[in-house]
């Protein structure tokens, strides 16, 4: 591709825009050069495109007593954030969730008038953590990451529990804070306070990357770096600090703009040796276990993990950090966790992130007591990329196992060459009795998930089992997606409905962070949207009551997101662990109620969602008036609309 | 076997005899009642379900255990299950909670919902 060299303002603009576009899709080293932009006055710029004052005069009047007089007068025709937006645009960004910041005027304006609102696309949230939230689940079902924008310091404070969730989850998301770094430059008062010295360090221990570019040319080729980083495993979130006066300031410089290309690095492959190991000790295990968590990143991966499975007849555990492997197939025995743990002699293990409390159990009981659960001459082979990234800060590197055979590697990049490693070494012993063995244990794994959910069937509140069926009956048969998290409905879905594809499913939150549902649901049911992909989200309520304003977002933008309340009335979980302590302690075991349960007044989320221009139903606490109310609620998320139901469910 | 079922057989045979000697449990409507009452306010319901279909814990409602291995079981469980003492639940308030799970129908065969489809083999 030829460089192209074009004016700021003039007709060629949108050629350059062309350009750096076709370099940012090509997305591979060596498939284009980078694109360049000149500086310019701006002089020919069309008088009616110019932008409209800056606000700062008025605000500075208002709130901080400046003299509106001092400002200088006269008009900005080529912005630095323009340019930013051809980087966003080269860096292949969508959209950006954003709370409106004054810190970052300059951007939004030019997302709007420079670039049209299109690819970035604004998406408006009222919350930061609800923008990171959603940019989270975006980035899971779409495959690649979108940006958030949020304010100077205390947006950023605000955004952080969900940059965190990210961070544990290994998601890529691209967040954007203003700033501004010259302190001769700031409006006293607030622009003050909303400034830091190192806004990075707010969020530095759980980023992969952070950046404060000082010039245009510094901005371009850090944002490609960000997202370069972020999407490169393992995938971790980024922040780049946008400053104000870059962002609002002429490009003025004499130097080309040149944004650098956008490449995807090749995942990295376990080495050959190991994998030769690895495959020795698989094929003559005689009770070989796979245990796979964030593995899988594509499609492709669902493949490929099922015919590793299958050239061993190894049963396979999924702990639900992905779509894994579909929940049907008769390698899946993941309700037979504890026993196959228990028995295997290998272990393969394919980015767990908690290796050791896979191979032990500690009780939540006085002493907490550990205890080995696998036996004393297990192998465990663990292949993670997890090996080549780690911080010190927080807790989400879990306890420490010497795996016996590590292999750093991307999961996923690694299962092919392993699979070829075991083809080279030959069949197990005893493949085909283990198969059968394997089918029947899986069938009666089934049956057991079944018989359990039919107990309760007609209880009041309704049972969760209940609940996820009535959801099945209605979109099994189409395209959909569950968005959602299952550990709060007793994995039904995961034991009762049919995974076979990737994007059926995207794991939890990885930070455990509540607030992370919702406007994860939110930003995966955009990315399904246009896609004729449904998508379906069962919804805590405690979750939702952390970030109700992302149902103003869905009904702002037309997000068709299904959701189903699971309303059990509490956070749940802490019920259990009040409860546990008093009777623990041997005191009123009655009191577990208070500062746990959502009640006096119960919530009517119906109400909310539809304040909110959501359409909404509910409560629901008959059950036979839950399979209605879902077939309403779909027909309005098959119009292209947000729709929700609440029901009153039992606790899980 | 799990740790749940070898404490029951153990609390089964520990308490054998002492079964002998236990007044009969009258399951009338008043102990029901008041047995659901306590199972919900006691909070039973949040590990177990609601009408003891389980959850975060075993589905206590089928095959309920007879009563002296109930008992032995909430007075000294295993697991995370923490003990309830007569302190706390008075053997009374257990006998009912017990009449009242006892009391539960029996849940519908999977093959009569037909939300719940066998899985294809």
């Amino acid at each position: 591709m030829d460089r192209k060299k074009t004016q700021l303002g003039g007709p060629g603009r949108r050629g350059f825009l062309k350009g750096a576009l076709a370099a940012g899709a090509a997305g591979v080293a060596g498939a284009a050069h980078a694109a360049t932009i000149i500086g310019a006055s701006g002089e020919d710029k069309p008088a009616a495109a110019a932008p409209m004052e800056p606000s700062s005069r008025t605000i500075a009047a208002e709130t901080m007593g400046t003299h509106a007089d001092e400002v200088p007068k006269g008009h900005v025709q080529n912005p630095g954030s323009d340019f930013m937006v051809d980087v966003m645009r080269s860096a292949g960004i969508e959209y950006v969730s954003m709370m409106t910041s004054s810190a970052l005027r300059g951007l939004q304006e030019s997302i709007i008038n420079y670039g049209g609102n299109k690819a970035p696309e604004i998406i408006v949230c009222c919350h930061e953590e609800g923008a990171v939230g959603m940019a989270h689940g975006y980035a899971k079902m779409a495959g690649k990451p979108m940006a958030s924008m949020v304010h100077g310091v205390v947006g950023l404070q605000h955004a952080s529990m969900a940059i965190y969730n990210a961070w544990c989850d290994r998601v890529p998301v691209i967040v954007l804070a203003g700033n501004t770094a010259d302190a001769a430059r700031r409006l006293p008062g607030v622009d003050w306070i909303h400034t830091a010295v190192d806004e990075g360090s707010i969020v530095r221990d759980f980023v992969k990357w952070d950046d404060a570019p000082a010039s245009l040319q510094h901005y371009a080729e850090s944002f490609m770096r960000a997202r370069m980083v972020a999407t490169t495993a393992p995938c971790e979130p980024v922040l780049i600090v946008t400053d104000g006066e870059l962002q609002e300031n002429p490009i003025e410089t004499a130097q080309p703009l040149r944004i650098p290309k956008l490449v995807d690095v090749a995942p990295p492959v376990g080495d050959a040796a190991a994998l030769a190991q690895a495959a020795k000790w698989l094929v003559a295990a005689l009770n070989p276990v796979i245990v796979v968590d964030r593995a899988v990143h594509s499609q492709d991966g669902v493949v490929q993990l099922t015919q590793l499975a299958e050239s061993l007849n190894a049963p396979v555990i999924d702990l639900y950090g992905r779509m894994n492997f579909p929940t049907a197939h008769y390698l899946n025995h993941t309700a037979r966790h504890r026993s196959l743990i228990d028995e295997a002699d290998v272990i393969l293990a394919l980015e767990v992130g908690d290796l050791w409390g896979l191979t032990n159990t500690v009780s939540d009981t006085p002493g907490r007591p550990a205890k080995r659960l696998i036996k004393p001459d297990a192998k465990v082979i663990s292949i993670s990329d997890a090996y080549m990234y780690s911080r010190s800060s927080y807790g989400d590197v879990q306890r420490y196992l010497a795996a016996d055979l590590p292999i750093g590697g991307d999961a996923q990049a690694t299962v092919s060459p392993l699979i070829e490693a075991i083809r080279r070494v030959g069949q197990p012993g005893g493949f085909d009795a283990r198969k059968q063995a394997m089918q029947t244990a899986h069938l009666k794994m089934r049956e057991t998930a079944r018989n359990a959910a039919a107990v309760g069937w007609d209880a009041v509140p309704i049972s969760t089992a209940r609940l996820c069926q009535e959801i099945w009956a209605r979109i099994r048969h189409e395209k959909w997606s569950l968005v959602s998290q299952p550990q709060f409905e007793s994995y039904w879905p995961q034991r009762l409905w049919d995974f076979t594809e990737y994007e059926q499913f995207m794991g939890g939150s990885g930070g455990y962070g509540i607030g992370y549902g919702f406007p994860a649901a939110a930003g995966a049911a955009l990315a399904c949207k246009g896609t004729g992909r449904i998508a379906v989200n069962i919804q805590p309520d405690g979750d939702l009551l952390m970030v109700p304003s992302v149902l103003w977002t869905l009904a702002h933008h037309q997000i068709p997101l299904l959701t189903i309340m699971h309303n059990n009335r509490a956070w749940h979980q802490e019920t259990m662990h009040i409860q546990r302590m008093a009777t623990r302690r041997d005191r009123n075991p009655e009191t577990w109620r208070m500062g746990t349960l959502i009640e006096k007044p119960y919530v009517d989320f119906a109400t909310v969602a539809k304040g909110m221009g959501v359409w909404a139903e509910g409560p629901i606490t008959d059950p036979a008036a839950l399979g209605p109310a879902i077939d309403r609620a779909l027909a309005v998320v098959k119009s292209g609309h947000p729709a929700l139901v609440d029901v009153v469910t039992q606790p899980r | 076997m799990d740790v749940f079922k070898k404490t029951v057989l153990l609390a089964l045979a520990l308490t054998a005899s002492r079964a002998l000697l236990t007044p009969a449990l009258a399951q009338t409507s008043d102990a029901i009642q008041r047995g659901h009452e306590h199972f919900l306010k006691d909070g039973c319901y949040l590990c177990h379900g609601t009408v003891g279909q389980g959850g975060v814990g075993p589905a206590v409602a089928v095959d309920l255990l007879p009563y002296q291995a109930f008992a032995y079981y909430v007075r000294q469980p295993s697991g995370a299950m923490p003990p309830f003492s007569e302190k706390i639940l008075s053997d009374a308030d257990l006998g009912d909670i017990h009449a009242y799970l006892d009391s539960l129908p029996k849940p519908p065969a999977a093959d009569s919902i037909k939300l719940l489809p066998k899985a294809a083999k």
